[in-house]
C-alpha cells in the first residue's frame, strides 16, 4: 500500500513579475514503511519537495494523495490535524523551544492533539525514552549537545506516534559521531517500528542508510533507485 | 487545544520574558492607577463636601435677598435690603407656610474686635438661639438665649482664632472685647472648625441677630433666613410656600423679576456634585491618555514578539497548531499582561488613594473618608482587557495568518 502518490506535481514561486519554477514533473510513489532519501545539491528544490510532501506548502499544480486523501481538497485546519496525527518532522535546526524541558517539547504535538492530558506524561516519557535521553528529560534544550537535540527533537516527532517522518537535513549541523547516533535512531525507527521515513540530505554516506534515493537536478527527478549495499547501524551509539 | 492549554502555553510565553513582561504592563499600571485615584478622590472630595452641606440637615432652606446669586462670586445679596422684619413676621405666620418648624433671620458683617492692646479682623455673623442647634455648635461656655436675642443683649461667642489672637493664652469666658466702640461680655468659645470645612467659624464673633443689627452694622435688613421644614419631604412646599409669600409682599407678579432666591440644602448638594463630578471625569479623561499610550506599548511588544518568534509559530503549526491555536494563543497572552496590569493598577491605585485620604484627614484637619472605587475598578479591568484586545488582536492576527513553512522558513 502506498502512504505517497505524486502525479505532475509543481511548485513555482511568484517573485514580482518573475515566475520561478522549484519543481515540476514530479512523479513517484512511497509505500507504507519505505525508507527513501531524496537527495539533490542546494537549490536542486529537495526542501521544497519535503514541504509539500508534508502538507506544509500547497503544490502549485498536479495531484498528490497522502494516505489515499487527496490533499488539494482539505482545509488549513484538516492539514493541521493531519500533520498532528499522521506526521513527525525532524529538522536540521532542530526547532525546539528555548527555556524549556526536553520533556515539555515533546509534549509540544500533544497540546495540539485529541489525546487526553492523563497520557500525555507516559507517551512524552516513552518517546524520550526510545532516543535514549531518559537522563536529560528535565533539562532545558539549551543544556544539550547538538546530538542530544536532534534527538529530543525526533522523540518529539515520534510522541503521536505518526505512520511518517520527515527528516530534513537531521545530520547537516551536528559532528559526524553524532550524526550517525540520529541515524542509527532513525534507521530503527523504519526497521523496527515500520515507520515510513524520509529522509532529505545531501552526503551520499547518509542517504544510504535508505532502500532508496530520489536524485533531483534543477527541480527535476533525475534518477530513482534502489541502494545496493543499504549501511545498517547498530543501536550502540544510543547511550 | 484547550483553553487550559491555551492559557498555560500564555502565560508560558510570558513568564519566559518576565522582564519585558513587567516593562510593557508598566503602561497599563500606570494609566489604571491614575484612573483609580482619580476615581476614589473625586469621590472622597464629594463626600466631604455633600457630607458638610448635609450636616447642616437636609431640612434646611436659605432664604436670599436679591436676585438669583449668577455663581459662588456674586455677592450682590450684601447690598440688597429686600428681607426685612416684615417678611420674618409673613413667613412665621402659619397659614402662610405651615410646615414651617424654625426660622432665624441672620446678618453678616465684618469689623474689628479689641481686647487690651491686641485686635483681630472679625466676620461679624448675627442670629438667633437657634444657630447652635443649626450648624452643630457647640461652644465652651454658653450660647445666647432666645432672650438675649430680644433684648439686644450685649453677648459674644468668639470663633477659636478670635479667641487666640485677642486673649493667648487667658480663658476669654467673662471678659469684654471691644468691637465698634461697644463692650460684649464673652459667653463662649468655639473649637476650632479647620480650613477644610465649609463653614469656618474660627474667624467669627456670633452675636444675636438684633444686637448685630442695631449695635455693629447699623441695618434694618437680613443677609439671609434660614429655614427648618418639619421634615425631609416637606422642604419643596415648603419653598413654594415662602416663595409664594414673599412674592406677594413684595407685590411680585413675574417670578423672574423676584428680589430674593430660595435654595434647599438640596439644590447646592446638587450644584455642588455637579461641580465635583465634571473634575473627576476631566481628570480621568487625562489619565485615560496614558492608559492609551500604555495601549500601543502593548501592541509595540507584542509585535516585536510575534516577529521574534516567527519560527516557534512555524514549528507549532508544523506540530499541528490551527491558525486559531496561534490566534488565542498571542491574544491571551495580550490580554494576560493588560488584566494583570488592571489588577495592578488598581491595587496600586487603591492604596495610594488610601494613603492620601490619610495623609488629607491628618494634614488638613478635614474627615476626609477613603471610598474604594468600584467603578472605577470596574472600569479599569474591563478597559484593560479590552486594550489587550484590540491592540493584542492585531499582532495576534498577524501570527496566526502566516503559512507554517514562511514562518519555518523565517531568519
Amino acid at each position: 500500500m502506498n502512504i505517497i502518490e505524486v502525479k505532475n506535481l509543481k511548485k513555482t514561486y511568484h517573485d514580482g513579475k518573475t515566475d520561478t519554477v522549484a519543481l515540476q514533473n514530479i512523479n513517484f510513489s512511497v509505500r507504507q514503511g519505505e525508507f527513501l532519501a531524496i537527495m539533490g545539491p542546494s537549490g536542486s528544490g529537495k526542501s521544497t519537495l519535503l514541504h509539500l510532501l508534508g502538507l506544509l506548502d500547497e503544490p502549485s499544480s498536479g495531484h498528490y494523495l497522502f494516505n489515499n486523501k487527496n490533499i488539494s481538497s482539505y482545509s488549513r485546519d484538516e492539514l493541521a490535524d493531519i500533520r498532528n496525527r499522521e506526521i513527525g518532522f525532524v529538522f536540521q535546526m532542530f526547532n525546539l523551544l528555548p527555556r524549556t524541558t526536553v520533556l515539555d517539547n515533546v509534549k509540544l504535538p500533544l497540546n495540539y492533539s485529541k489525546i487526553s492530558e492523563d497520557k500525555w506524561d507516559s507517551l512524552a516519557k516513552k518517546a524520550v525514552e526510545d532516543v535514549g535521553l531518559s537522563h536529560r528529560m528535565h533539562h532545558t534544550s539549551a543544556e544539550l549537545s547538538g546530538g542530544e537535540k536532534q534527538r529530543a527533537a525526533i522523540a518529539r516527532a515520534l510522541v503521536t506516534d505518526p505512520d511518517i517522518i520527515f527528516a530534513d537535513e537531521p545530520t547537516g549541523n551536528l559532528d559526524s559521531k553524532s550524526g550517525k547516533n540520529v541515524m542509527s535512531i532513525i534507521q530503527r525507527l523504519n526497521m523496527e517500528h515500520g515507520k515510513t521515513v524520509i529522509l532529505i540530505t545531501h552526503e551520499s554516506s547518509t542517504a544510504e542508510h535508505a532502500e532508496r534515493i530520489i536524485r533531483l537536478i534543477d527541480g527535476e527527478i533525475e534518477s530513482d533507485t534502489k541502494v545496493k549495499n543499504r549501511l545498517t547501524l547498530s543501536d550502540e551509539f544510543v547511550k | 487545544m484547550t483553553y487550559k492549554h491555551t492559557s498555560k502555553t500564555a502565560i508560558k510565553g510570558l513568564t519566559t520574558n518576565s522582564s519585558r513582561s513587567f516593562l510593557t504592563i508598566l503602561g497599563i499600571v500606570i494609566g489604571i492607577t491614575a484612573i483609580m485615584l482619580v476615581i476614589s478622590l473625586g469621590a472622597g472630595a464629594q463626600d466631604l463636601i455633600l457630607g458638610q452641606v448635609q450636616g447642616l440637615g437636609t431640612n434646611t432652606i436659605a432664604i436670599i435677598p436679591g436676585r438669583e446669586p449668577t455663581g459662588p462670586s456674586d455677592m450682590s445679596f450684601l447690598y440688597s435690603d429686600s428681607l426685612k422684619e416684615r417678611d420674618l413676621i409673613a413667613l412665621k405666620n402659619r397659614s402662610n407656610v405651615p410646615s414651617l418648624k424654625s426660622i432665624m433671620p441672620t446678618v453678616f458683617g465684618a469689623g474689628t474686635a479689641s481686647y487690651g492692646s491686641n485686635a483681630y479682623q472679625i466676620s461679624i455673623f448675627g442670629g438667633t438661639e437657634l444657630m447652635s442647634e443649626i450648624f452643630d455648635l457647640k461652644p465652651i461656655g454658653e450660647f445666647f438665649s432666645a432672650e438675649d436675642v430680644s433684648s439686644r443683649s450685649d453677648v459674644a461667642v468668639l470663633g477659636s482664632k478670635v479667641a487666640e489672637n485677642l486673649f493667648d493664652s487667658d480663658d476669654p469666658v467673662g471678659k469684654k472685647v471691644k468691637i465698634k466702640n461697644r463692650n460684649f461680655k464673652v459667653i463662649g468659645v468655639l473649637p476650632e472648625t479647620g480650613g477644610g470645612s465649609l463653614f469656618n467659624f474660627d474667624d467669627m464673633v456670633l452675636v444675636p441677630y438684633t444686637t448685630a443689627q442695631n449695635y455693629i452694622l447699623g441695618q434694618k435688613h437680613f443677609s439671609r433666613i434660614i429655614i427648618q421644614a418639619e421634615n425631609d419631604s416637606l422642604v419643596p412646599s415648603t419653598a413654594n410656600d415662602i416663595e409664594i409669600t414673599l412674592r406677594e409682599l413684595h407685590g411680585i407678579t413675574d417670578p423672574s423679576k423676584d428680589d430674593f432666591a430660595v435654595q434647599t440644602q438640596q439644590d447646592l448638594a446638587d450644584r455642588l456634585a455637579t461641580i465635583t463630578n465634571a473634575l473627576t471625569y476631566f481628570l480621568v479623561a487625562v489619565a485615560s491618555i496614558a492608559l492609551f499610550v500604555g495601549g500601543v506599548g502593548i501592541m509595540n511588544i507584542m509585535l516585536v514578539s510575534v516577529t521574534e518568534r516567527t519560527r516557534e509559530i512555524g514549528l507549532r503549526k508544523a506540530l499541528g497548531a490551527t491558525d486559531r491555536d496561534i490566534l488565542s494563543q498571542f491574544l491571551l497572552e495580550a490580554v494576560l499582561l493588560t488584566a494583570v496590569g488592571g489588577i495592578i493598577g488598581i491595587i496600586l491605585g487603591s492604596v495610594l488613594a488610601f494613603l492620601i485620604s490619610i495623609g488629607l484627614s491628618k494634614g488638613l484637619g478635614v474627615n476626609w473618608s477613603f471610598v474604594f472605587p468600584w467603578f472605577g475598578a470596574f472600569l479599569g479591568l474591563s478597559v484593560s482587557a479590552l486594550i489587550g484586545l484590540i491592540f493584542g488582536g492585531y499582532p495576534a492576527k498577524q501570527a496566526a495568518s502566516k503559512s507554517p513553512i514562511e514562518a519555518l522558513r523565517y531568519e
